[in-house]
């Protein structure tokens, strides 16, 4: 019987003919890069192209049209650092991730930058290496209710079922307000944010929980939006911020500053619209964000329009907002805490000097 | 009239047990066809251009809904201008099936070949572009049936010659071999799909050196596929075991090689015993694609399940609708695939009595 | 080869632990004494959010095991009906558990169970329009709600010795059919076993009163609460699993039935004996030796199966620890490294169980 041993040399034709093909697909289909430590900026203008983790699709933030663009303020933001980085808002991949992939993603490099209303803890950001790179977005987790059932505030839902995303903050936040406020509730969290809202549209729980702004960008997803209300009162912290790896700083840097200059861009009146003109202005602080002045760009390693084009293509702060989450939009959700720190909100940005 | 009097007696009716229970059935069936038929047709809405008209007919079946998203569910957000290329790819397999079954062809051996080798490859091609003038189509563009059929035909192409191996590996006389193949096959059958798949898209990426990558849809790919074969090379190992013993005496005392034996030999006969438990694990692999949606590739099911929250298309019936349309999609290809293997099984018993 | 092969697993092993290291991720199975911080809405045991994720791994690993339980039971009596009706004389019968088998078989598993959850989140009235029975059972979109007991100091002891005494009269059974096998007589084991229970039962019933309190399910705001209750999720997976398991488990039986031979129909025939009789006495033992084999892998497969519960929020072990404790904890290599165990010692034991059986059985034919 030992002609039954493995053969070391021969090798079928058919064996042969199926590895070839093997390996003539397998690099096609896989980007192998050189394993060489590189930087993320060094990576992203190689390849020419960003890859930026957004929803699976939530309106407001990230979420696909008919035709495949994505918008929302998440998605403006990954455009923004494209346009900043390579000169062009379409060189950009969208990652969709749900929940639960969107860390590993970051951390394995299959993503530059994870813009996916993400809210900032401290464990998320010492213990999954990652850096998050400032809010975007402040919000707060509130509820959505029918409006038949007669509640009109998160205390009146003692003995309550819920509806929620597994794995979020939303969940340990629920824990955390029903167990100190000494109220019983029944949790059901799924896996996908859609399937929680079919759940609580058929009736499976009497509230469905996430951040606030959520709430509105799925209410409109009801069968009929009308008959839900979101609840006034928050119940937690959620700043959501986009996060990089970390450990490359250069490369959270220049993400970081294009937050910060679609952030001053709104404190200073320069929008889309009126940039040309505002090139010419005598005011300092708008000639150093524009590149008249100064080389701001060229220290964190871009050119020195870089704010300019960001601002042309993509628009500042306030313009995103309002298109995607504020008036402009049909969320009409409005500024709150995300004003600018001049009008009463939160968002403040360094100076650029 | 007369006959079926006699044969219902005789089938239906036999004994007062028989005449209770072929009641039962007629009301069984009475039930079933009444509620489905209310549902699917007398109940349901059919035009529409949104979910007004769904919304106005409760307790029936929002058929707009399919209707109006067919395109998606097909091709997914594939480039409209682009959809010829899968239907290229579509009526060249469905050619190469259908003739590879009717079975009135003299080069069907060859067209076998042809179909596991160059058929995937021109697949690859036509649906990925980036060569030839194609324009380049990214994966995460791929939707609908066309992923399904792609993870399917993809798990079927590599599993058949792996499980192969795998088989042969196990009945190996080397320890070494023999006990790599077991852990393997005994690794990938004693875990869910759900957690391969899990693990091909959470944690492979941190498996590999920083910066390599692999395409989401291909991370799936190749965790269905290395599923599959461990289940292959456990159906092949049966038609092996029940080759007997002197057929492997023989290929050895004509001086054959190990691997010419197995091929001239072995091979040809523990496949075809073994036929319906490969079509049974094609079967099984199919129905599994839909796992896929779970980590979040927009399959077939995926995609239906993507499209109930569209907020023109939200009403009560239309998740019932498309799952009941997935379903009937699933149902199709699995029957025929199931029928196809019987009448195989049928034809070789045939032909093996015969002789 | 081997060498080429080992160096592939320490070059995985290399890059997974430089990555880690690299970007800083937190290791190690430290996390599982952590508290995790969220709740779940089934639980055998006691849990809450100030439990362990030990205790929540162990909580979903309960949750698991329940529902492929009750899965295996439900399919294997619905799979043994429906294998039987086959192969009835009946026309319509065997047409229709036909039927059944290729619609059921030929579906693919996700989709029956998104359909169940679907039709009864969908379907069932809200809470306050419950479906009830005579007060005390309820049918609604939360769940089904069933009355139960509370134990009272006692109680839980009380239960212990009842089963230990559940346990003692099969014992008792089986010794009483070897003797009355081996001499014929009937002794009257089983029921003084069953006389002296119930005189002992009522002894200490008379002298400390019921131990139990009975549990009722009642509308309390917006749910029933109290009784024993199973939810919608539960329920549709189990319905799903059941159904999808027993297209297999019938196509099992009828191979088993079909492979005992012609001779042994007739020999049962020949002696009178009415149909059932032979069909349980005659047919089936002989049958189970090929049924049993195939019969566990369905039952390991169901149990594989209720993992995909992740599309439906039942919390079983993935969707609970490897799905929502995977997230909160971010550590996903040493989660599903422990999830994925599991299911392999599951498997592995019942191939070695599988493996025995069926030595036994071979030495027992020879």
């Amino acid at each position: 019987m030992n002609f039954l041993k493995w053969p070391t040399i021969e090798f079928s034709k058919a064996g042969l003919l199926f590895t070839i093909v093997t390996f003539l697909l397998f690099p096609a289909l896989s980007n192998v890069m050189p394993a060489k430590a590189e930087g993320t900026l060094e990576l992203i203008k190689k390849r020419n192209v960003l890859t930026c983790g957004v929803t699976q699709g939530l309106p407001g933030f990230s979420a696909p049209d008919d035709k495949g663009r994505w918008h929302g303020i998440d998605a403006d933001f990954c455009r923004a650092v494209a346009v900043a980085v390579l000169g062009d808002a379409d060189a950009i991949k969208f990652v969709p991730l749900s929940a639960k992939v969107r860390f590993t993603a970051l951390q394995s490099g299959e993503i530059d930058l994870l813009a996916r209303n993400t809210t900032w803890t401290m464990h998320r950001d010492t213990a999954l290496g990652i850096q998050f790179i400032g809010a975007n977005y402040y919000d707060g987790q509130g509820f959505i209710v029918k409006k038949d059932i007669g509640v009109t505030s998160v205390r009146e839902l003692d003995g309550a079922s819920i509806c929620a995303n597994a794995g979020t903050t939303t969940e340990l936040n629920v824990a955390d307000y029903f167990r100190s406020n000494g109220m019983e509730y029944d949790i059901s969290s799924f896996e996908k944010s859609e399937e929680a809202v079919a759940a609580y549209d058929a009736g499976r729980c009497d509230a469905y929980t996430t951040d606030q702004s959520g709430l509105y960008a799925q209410r409109q997803r009801l069968v009929d939006p009308d008959a839900h209300i979101v609840l006034n009162e928050v119940i937690s912290k959620e700043p959501l911020s986009p996060a990089v790896r970390q450990g490359d700083d250069v490369w959270a840097d220049i993400v970081r500053w294009v937050h910060y200059a679609m952030l001053n861009a709104e404190e200073l009146g320069v929008n889309s619209q009126n940039i040309d003109s505002m090139k010419a202005s005598p005011n300092p602080s708008i000639r150093r964000l524009l590149g008249v002045e100064g080389s701001f760009g060229e220290s964190l390693g871009l050119d020195n329009d870089w704010a300019t084009r960001v601002i042309l293509k993509v628009g500042n702060y306030g313009e995103s907002f309002d298109r995607n989450l504020g008036a402009g939009s049909e969320l009409k959700i409005e500024r709150g805490l995300n004003a600018l720190w001049t009008q009463g909100g939160l968002q403040f940005a360094p100076p650029i000097r | 009239m007369q006959q079926i009097i006699k044969w219902s007696r005789k089938n239906l009716f036999a004994t007062r047990m028989n005449t209770l229970l072929s009641l039962v059935s007629l009301w069984l069936i009475y039930v079933t066809i009444d509620g489905v038929a209310s549902w699917a047709f007398i109940n349901a809405s059919f035009l529409g251009a949104d979910k007004a008209s769904c919304i106005a007919n409760p307790h029936g079946a929002c058929w707009p809904f399919v209707t109006a998203k067919l395109n998606q569910f097909i091709y997914g957000n594939y480039p409209a201008g682009e959809q010829w290329r899968v239907n290229i790819v579509f009526a060249l397999g469905a050619l190469g099936l259908g003739l590879l079954m009717t079975g009135c062809i003299s080069f069907k051996k060859q067209l076998a070949v042809l179909m596991l080798t160059a058929y995937p490859v021109l697949t690859f091609i036509l649906l990925s572009g980036g060569l030839l003038g194609l324009s380049y189509v990214e994966t995460n563009q791929w939707g609908g049936l066309l992923v399904t059929l792609v993870i399917a035909v993809t798990g079927i192409v590599v599993s058949l010659p792996l499980g192969i191996l795998l088989a042969l590996g196990r009945r190996s006389e080397l320890p070494i071999i023999r006990m790599m193949s077991v852990v393997f096959i005994e690794f990938w059958r004693g875990v869910p799909l759900i957690t391969v798949l899990f693990m091909a898209s959470v944690m492979l990426p941190l498996f590999l050196p920083e910066g390599m990558n692999f395409d989401a849809l291909l991370r799936c790919l190749i965790g269905v596929s290395l599923f599959a074969s461990a289940y292959m090379a456990e159906v092949i190992r049966g038609g092996l075991q029940a080759i007997p013993k002197g057929q492997y005496e023989a290929g050895k005392s004509i001086g054959l090689s190990y691997w010419k034996s197995m091929r001239l030999i072995i091979l040809p006969q523990a496949l075809v015993i073994s036929i319906p438990g490969i079509v049974n694990t094609f079967i099984g692999l199919f129905k599994d694609t839909t796992l896929v949606m779970i980590v979040g590739i927009f399959d077939l099911l995926g995609i239906i399940s993507f499209h109930f929250t569209d907020p023109n298309w939200t009403s009560p019936q239309v998740p019932i609708t498309g799952f009941v349309f997935a379903g009937l999609v699933f149902w199709v290809f699995c029957f025929a695939m199931s029928y196809y293997s019987k009448s195989v099984e049928r034809r070789f018993s045939v032909t093996g009595e015969n002789k | 080869m081997v060498s080429a092969f080992i160096g592939l697993v320490w070059w995985l092993i290399d890059n997974t632990v430089a990555n880690l290291a690299r970007q800083n991720v937190a290791t190690g199975f430290g996390f599982l004494d952590n508290n995790t911080g969220f709740d779940i809405n089934q639980k055998l045991i006691a849990y809450d959010e100030t439990s362990s994720y030990l205790r929540l791994l162990l909580v979903g690993l309960l949750n698991t095991a329940i529902v492929s339980v009750l899965g295996i039971l439900l399919a294997t009596v619905i799979g043994f009906m429906v294998g039987l009706a086959r192969l009835s004389d009946n026309w319509l019968v065997s047409k229709l558990a036909f039927i059944y088998v290729e619609i059921f078989r030929n579906l693919p598993l996700l989709i029956q169970i998104l359909f169940w959850y679907v039709l009864l989140i969908e379907l069932l009235p809200h809470p306050k329009k419950s479906f009830s029975l005579w007060e005390v059972f309820f049918l609604n979109n939360r769940g089904l709600y069933l009355p139960w007991f509370t134990t009272l100091p006692g109680g839980g002891y009380l239960l212990w010795v009842l089963g230990l005494f559940g346990a003692g009269w099969f014992y008792v059974a089986h010794k009483a059919r070897k003797m009355r096998e081996l001499t014929g007589h009937n002794k009257a084991y089983a029921r003084n076993y069953i006389l002296i229970g119930v005189i002992c039962l009522g002894g200490y019933l008379s002298l400390w009163g019921v131990p139990f309190e009975a549990d009722l399910p009642a509308l309390k705001g917006f749910n029933f609460r109290g009784g024993l209750s199973f939810t919608p999720e539960f329920v549709a997976l189990l319905v799903a699993l059941s159904l999808y398991t027993a297209s297999f488990i019938a196509e099992i039986v009828r191979a088993g039935v079909l492979s005992v031979s012609k001779g042994q129909f007739e020999a049962a025939k020949a002696l009178g004996l009415p149909t059932s009789v032979s069909m349980n006495k005659v047919i089936i033992p002989q049958a189970m030796r090929v049924i049993i084999p195939p019969l566990t892998s369905q039952y390991l497969n169901l149990t594989k199966n209720s993992s995909l519960a992740a599309a439906i929020a039942y919390p079983e072990l993935v969707s609970v620890f490897a799905g929502t404790a995977l997230n909160q904890t971010g550590q996903a290599v040493e989660i599903i490294f422990i999830t994925m165990s599991i299911y392999l010692f599951l498997s592995l034991l019942t191939s070695f169980l599988m493996n025995t059986y069926n030595a036994r059985v071979a030495l027992v034919e020879k």
